[in-house]
């Protein structure tokens, strides 16, 4: 194997604001390096290419220990969207764009965008839901085959 | 750091090329260090992203991210791919004689 990675294939199967961002940004962070990549979007992962969800992804603010708030704060009404609206003032600020622009400019760097079909059946959805940037809706098969070559990396 | 001469001119570089004194730089450089990189010859596109790029590091004392490069410099994301496949942040900043961009972004 060579000792400099030349390809990527990147999973995305969580649908909150920290399990989305990562690998967005290991996506585009792999194209910046001329890396080829491509991007797999699964189960709740799939919200950052639903055009009717995109816009609305939170930060989990219950269940996550990272916040070092109570869990029952965190499930206070209003509290997810403030905690999301602060951080995302702040990602503005260190130039990371909001989910859906990040998703079109992965794509506009020549990264695949793809679909899981387990997933995109499992929630009734269909080629319609999506944003124009999706590739495809590929099964775990073709992901593999598509895969082929590079590191398959999960998040 | 290490010295090489490009263009006839001796300057200072990190060990992945990029020049470590911007003031060393000038176009025939940019025109070597494009041509090692794959890149023959600039057009004027590459051009309008080199310069800003190393305007905005000359003026800011950063590069630019991707995201500013594709929505300030007049030429969108698709092309920087296409004018700088191997990436167009790195490569601009390289052959603009600027140092490697530090961001993630």
């Amino acid at each position: 194997m060579s000792d400099t990675v030349e390809k990527v294939s990147i999973i995305i199967s969580r649908g909150s604001l920290e399990g989305i961002y990562p690998g967005l940004i290991m996506a585009n962070g792999a194209r910046m390096e001329g890396i080829e990549a491509n991007v797999f979007f699964t189960f709740f992962g799939l919200d950052a290419i639903n055009k009717a969800k995109h816009e609305h992804v939170k930060v989990a603010t219950v269940g996550n220990p990272g916040l070092h708030l109570a869990t029952w704060a965190g499930g206070m009404p209003g509290v997810s969207a403030l905690i999301t609206h602060q951080l995302a003032r702040e990602m503005e600020r260190l130039d990371i764009p909001p989910i859906p622009e990040f998703v079109e400019m992965i794509a506009d760097s020549g990264a695949g965008i793809f679909a899981c079909k387990a997933s995109v059946d499992l929630f009734k959805l269909t080629s319609e839901d999506f944003i124009p940037q999706v590739n495809d809706i590929i099964t775990v098969g073709e992901f593999y085959g598509l895969a082929g070559g590079g590191q398959i990396i999960f998040t | 750091m290490s010295t090489v001469t490009l263009a006839g001119a001796e300057v200072e570089v990190d060990p992945e090329g990029f020049l470590l004194d911007a003031r060393q730089w000038n176009e025939q450089i940019a025109q070597e260090i494009a041509r090692q990189a794959g890149i023959d010859a600039l057009t004027e596109r590459h051009w309008q992203v080199v310069n800003f790029m190393r305007q905005s590091f000359l003026d800011t004392g950063s590069a630019p991210s991707i995201r500013t490069l594709g929505k300030a410099s007049g030429v969108p994301i698709k092309e920087l791919y296409e004018l700088f496949p191997k990436g167009p942040a790195k490569l601009a900043a390289k052959i603009g004689g600027i140092p490697k961009p530090r961001g993630c972004i």
